[in-house]
């Protein structure tokens, strides 16, 4: 008996969706990739280096896009934003712009995240105070390979990063750990150490999360080599003072007292959250999600990557937030998931 | 037995009630301040009684104010409380009439058809009509009565108030009373022909002679038991307020205020409300599911002394319920002073904010508390000064004393006094002429509660519209669809809604809505409510959200760090403070300069602009 | 006489959970549970008006009454100014300005019986 070909739609073209989509192809199947930026790779584009280990995130998506190169039967579709998916007799349509429409026996849906908008948190005035930077700013600027400055043009003396923008705030809405941003928070100060030996780094976090694989190497790191100062309290407010530095208000809660600084620029370490793409699947009842507006699992333990609906599955960070190999890891077990599911199908279809 | 007995339950119901009334009367009256005691005198014998009668006539027989709110409603009180006082005064007459005397028994004009069956006087065809008329009229209120417990909506209402024991007595008393008189007078218009359209015609059609002689007497007895108990419930009931509102207006039009303390004017305050319901509907609370918080029932604890502190700090005092009461009852204040009651024994000490240094300058900016959580408007504020060229002193920059307002909100009126004298020493000591603030909640205390000679205390609305209107803060409206959001403590709490809506139309596109001026919304985050979780607040801001979307805004503009920060969080609407968005009209106005060649480049350059 | 002898907890080397006086703690878990998802974080302190300008630290005020330590603590809640503020900032939703409110209810009423005592 010869196995029938079965066809495979990935929406969204980050590692997730490049990871599972070779590996779907590399069993055999036909798959089709969604894209709906020009090129795919998606936030890993804006990053310089990545934690722990300091590698060129270039040297993933090229990798993965190389692999792609083998398998003649995968075809991924560039600038194209999906509309709907409709489910009929256990197969899928899927519209996109261009009038596209693809059939397909099985979807993956990798869209990611949406960064958190740190505008939202106009306490600390980001898009207000031109040295309040973001994470994601930050690492365009390493990207950059030019050398850190002030919105002014000077070398930064003393810079914060504060922890939990937009995470762990009931306040936006967010109640949930983004997860990576500690250890982003830790890597970037690195990073700033390296490059301006000079530069006084402080980090204000809630609680210091650094739960993966040799994270903590990393901050042991900067409090020995790099004299990293961590600071355990909130930030509630900043403020610009005249010479444009900022003056920012904490609680040194270890030692119970109020703290104010005067420092020159601040990294916020910006979360994770819900793509708002997701609205799409849960209001046509195809999909649900979950209290933070992220895709609900069929079973959270067992089956991460399997939705509520039957043959529509979930890879990498539209799940949850995850680290790079975190997504690289859930790629895989998507695909063996999708594997099982498209088998099952052949087998049944054989007994009708 | 003599028949005419069954008046005694009318009669003694009757001198019951009156003794009440005489007792609490005399009370309310006596126990007022010696002031409010001379102002009560000095009105009764002024011609503020006239305007007195005209209230009470306007007010509690035609209820006025019920019917601007709803026509239906209106009619059922109307027909309920004019009807029955026409009833009483065309009776009187014609019992006048009858006996050629103005000395008959008070009980006769009520049970006229029973006394007098038959006797042919001046007049007396027409005084039967006019009296079945006027039987029609309050019946058709009181079937409307019964309806409204069924189909509230018919009368504008969403919600009624739940009644309480003294309640349901009097109100089935009051349902009863008149269709037993209606039975009554036919049974007898059926024996003794006595009766004029409606009684004549009913009595045909449910009496034979038999049944009329016998069910007579028992209907009459009924009716007067259903009058005796309704009267002896009253003063149990909301009905007390029929009295107690009389009273009430001739108080109030005498200048007589509530209090920072209870006192006999809380109290008819508190009996004046009638629990029509009107404020339920009007409370944003309802949004977040909260239901025994709202004026009527805070009233309704109050005066049967069993109020708590979840239920009397559970309310955003946006004062939303107050603009439609119809009694006029001030409800904010009144719960004000029973949070000041709540919380007499509270201490505070702040000596840390004595002898703090002063700057001299000519104007003070005092951003309040909260707008340091909004610099965006702290930033276009210092804008604002800098382009007008002032000498300002930003009061609270660094060390920030609060204003007093969020203390008095929470019932510490004696704690608020002594930030107030802190800060009206720093004031002073400045030597500033204007103080602006960009903060209502901060506007009301300081033009309120602040005696600040010398000093004008500006809302940043003010002080940008005269900026405006001097030339030196040039605007192009933006093309957005605008909506201006009433801050409650700005709007109803400061009466100020025309100047921020001028600047607004200066820069952009006004849309007018549906709820807004003394109507509009409150945003959920007051912080009038001490008790209200956070996920509360969020389903009150959603719902007002909601509807600001249905108008298609682009922005949402408003004059109050604290609303900013509450509507900001929905994320569905780009909300900003009118601060920001003259400066960004002015950037406009900048920006289309520059096409017609002119040289300037940002807010600070815009004075030579202006100059050359 | 210490004026706060209602809320004596024992001066200890110790936070001693089997001694201490839980009655104004469990009055306000009662009233605002919210209280019960504080994480230390700080940030009321940090933004707190009274903190800018005196020793007021109103997290560790909430960290005293959750450990018993409730002597100093009605005196301490004085210099509030309710302005609000740490109730906006709050990362976990907890509605300060009411604990506050609740501290102050329940210290005065226990301070009052201590009297009648």
């Amino acid at each position: 008996m010869e196995k029938e070909q079965k066809h495979v739609a990935v929406i969204g073209a980050g590692i997730a969706g490049l990871h599972t989509a070779n590996l779907l192809a590399q069993s055999g199947h036909k798959v089709t990739i969604l894209e709906k930026e020009k090129y795919p790779g998606g936030h890993l584009n804006q990053w310089h280096h990545l934690f722990p280990d300091h590698s060129s995130p270039e040297w993933i998506i090229s990798g993965l896009l190389d692999e792609q190169l083998q398998f003649d039967h995968l075809k991924m579709i560039s600038s194209t934003e999906i509309t709907s998916i409709e489910k009929n007799n256990g197969h899928f349509a899927i519209n996109a712009g261009n009038e596209l429409r693809i059939y397909a026996d099985a979807v993956v849906i990798s869209t990611g995240f949406k960064l958190f908008d740190a505008r939202q948190k106009e306490e600390y005035g980001y898009g207000l105070f031109k040295n309040v930077i973001t994470s994601a700013d930050l690492e365009q600027s390493l990207k950059s390979g030019q050398p850190l400055t002030t919105a002014s043009g000077k070398t930064p003396s003393r810079v914060a990063f504060i922890h939990c923008i937009g995470s762990r705030d009931a306040k936006c809405g967010n109640t949930y750990c983004s997860k990576v941003c500690c250890i982003t928070g830790v890597k970037q100060a690195l990073e700033i150490s390296e490059m301006l030996p000079e530069t006084e780094i402080f980090c204000f976090y809630m609680d210091l999360r650094l739960y993966g694989s040799k994270f903590d190497d990393l901050y042991l790191q900067a409090q020995k080599k790099h004299k990293i100062q961590f600071i355990r309290g909130r930030l509630s407010e900043a403020a610009e003072t005249h010479d444009k530095r900022l003056q920012i208000k904490a609680e040194d809660t270890l030692s119970g007292r109020p703290l104010r600084m005067e420092v020159d620029m601040i990294v916020l370490l910006a979360g994770m959250e819900k793509n708002e793409a997701h609205q799409m699947f849960s209001s046509t009842k195809l999909l649900e999600l979950d209290e933070h507006g992220f895709f609900k699992s069929k079973n959270i333990q067992l089956t991460r990557n399997e939705t509520t609906q039957p043959g529509i599955f979930i890879a990498g960070t539209c799940i949850c937030p995850m680290s790079v190999n975190e997504t690289i890891e859930n790629a895989g077990a998507a695909s063996i998931l999708v594997n099982r599911y498209l088998e099952h199908q052949q087998l049944t279809n054989h007994h009708e | 037995m003599n028949e005419k007995l069954f008046v005694i339950p009318f009669v003694a119901g009757m001198a019951l009630l009156f003794i009440i009334l005489i007792v609490k009367g005399y009370k309310w009256i006596s126990s007022l301040s010696k002031i409010d005691r001379l102002r009560l005198i000095n009105a009764l014998k002024s011609r503020r009684i006239l305007q007195s009668a005209k209230d009470i006539f306007m007010e509690c027989l035609i209820h006025r104010r019920i019917f601007k709110k709803n026509m239906v409603l209106g009619y059922m009180h109307m027909s309920l409380a004019f009807g029955w006082f026409l009833l009483i005064v065309v009776g009187h007459l014609e019992a006048f009439v009858a006996e050629k005397s103005l000395a008959v028994p008070f009980y006769l004009p009520i049970f006229f058809r029973f006394f007098e069956t038959g006797k042919e006087f001046a007049g007396s065809k027409i005084f039967a009509a006019l009296m079945d008329l006027l039987l029609l009229f309050v019946l058709s209120g009181v079937v409307l009565a019964w309806s409204k417990r069924f189909y509230k909506r018919l009368f504008g209402m969403r919600r009624t108030t739940r009644l309480q024991y003294g309640d349901q007595i009097a109100m089935t008393a009051l349902w009863l009373i008149f269709p037993l008189r209606l039975l009554a007078e036919s049974a007898t218009a059926h024996q003794f022909n006595n009766g004029s359209f409606i009684t004549q015609t009913a009595g045909s059609l449910f009496f034979n002679s038999n049944t009329a002689s016998t069910l007579a007497l028992p209907l009459w007895a009924a009716y007067s038991l259903a009058l005796g108990s309704f009267f002896v419930a009253l003063p149990y009931s909301r009905y007390m307020h029929i009295p107690t509102e009389m009273l009430f207006i001739i108080f109030k039009n005498a200048g007589i205020k509530l209090k920072k303390r209870t006192n006999s004017f809380t109290e008819l305050a508190i009996y004046s409300c009638s629990r029509c319901g009107i404020c339920l509907d009007n409370c944003q609370l309802n949004n977040a599911g909260i239901k025994n918080t709202q004026s009527v029932y805070v009233l309704k604890s109050i005066r049967n002394k069993n109020i708590d502190d979840e239920q009397l700090f559970n309310c955003l005092l946006c004062g939303k319920c107050q603009v439609d009461c119809p009694v006029g009852i001030d409800l904010t204040s009144l719960r004000i002073t029973q949070r000041i009651e709540s919380t007499l024994q509270y201490n505070a000490s702040y000596a840390y904010l004595e002898n703090q240094a002063t700057t001299k300058a000519g104007l003070i900016y005092f951003a309040g508390c909260m707008t340091h959580l909004t610099p965006r408007i702290i930033q276009s504020m210092q804008h604002l000064f800098e382009l007008a060229g002032e000498d300002y002193w930003f009061l609270d920059k660094e060390k920030a004393p609060c204003c007093g307002r969020p203390l008095m909100l929470a019932g510490q009126y004696d704690a608020a006094a002594k930030l107030i004298r802190n800060n009206t020493t720093q004031i002073i000591a400045s030597g500033a002429k204007k103080l602006v603030v960009s903060c209502p909640i901060c506007y009301k205390v300081f033009k309120e509660d602040y005696q600040l000679p010398g000093v004008e205390v500006l809302f940043h609305a003010e002080y940008i519209l005269r900026l405006m209107n001097a030339g030196l803060l040039k605007t192009a409206p933006l093309q957005k669809r605008i909506i201006y959001h009433d801050p409650c403590e700005l709007g109803r709490g400061s009466g100020m809604y025309e100047i921020p809506r001028e600047v607004v139309k200066n820069s952009g596109q006004l849309i007018r809505i549906k709820n807004e001026q003394e109507h509009s919304l409150c945003c959920g985050g007051s912080l009038g409510n001490l008790k209200i979780s956070q996920a509360e607040r969020n389903l009150i801001r959603d719902s007002a959200i909601n509807e600001y979307l249905s108008y298609q805004p682009e922005y949402l503009v408003t004059a109050c760090p604290l609303c900013k920060k509450t509507f900001a969080r929905n994320r569905n609407m780009v909300v900003m403070d009118l601060a920001e968005l003259v400066l960004e009209a002015s950037d406009e106005f900048i920006k289309r300069k520059k096409l017609k060649g002119n040289k300037v480049t940002n807010i600070r350059e815009l004075e030579t602009l202006i100059q050359s | 006489m210490n004026e706060f002898a209602h809320l004596v907890s024992r001066p200890s080397r110790q936070i001693d959970y089997q001694t201490f006086d839980n009655r104004l703690l469990a009055y306000v878990l009662r009233y605002e549970p919210s209280f019960l998802t504080c994480m230390s974080c700080g940030g009321c302190t940090a933004t707190c008006s009274a903190g800018k300008l005196t020793d007021f630290n109103i997290r560790r005020i909430g960290l005293m009454l959750r450990r018993g330590q409730t002597d100093k603590l009605a005196a301490e809640i004085d210099k509030c100014m309710f302005c609000g503020k740490c109730s906006l900032v709050c990362p976990r939703d907890v509605n300060i300005r009411n604990v506050v409110l609740l501290i102050k209810k329940e210290s005065t009423r226990l301070h009052a019986e201590n009297q009648k005592v």
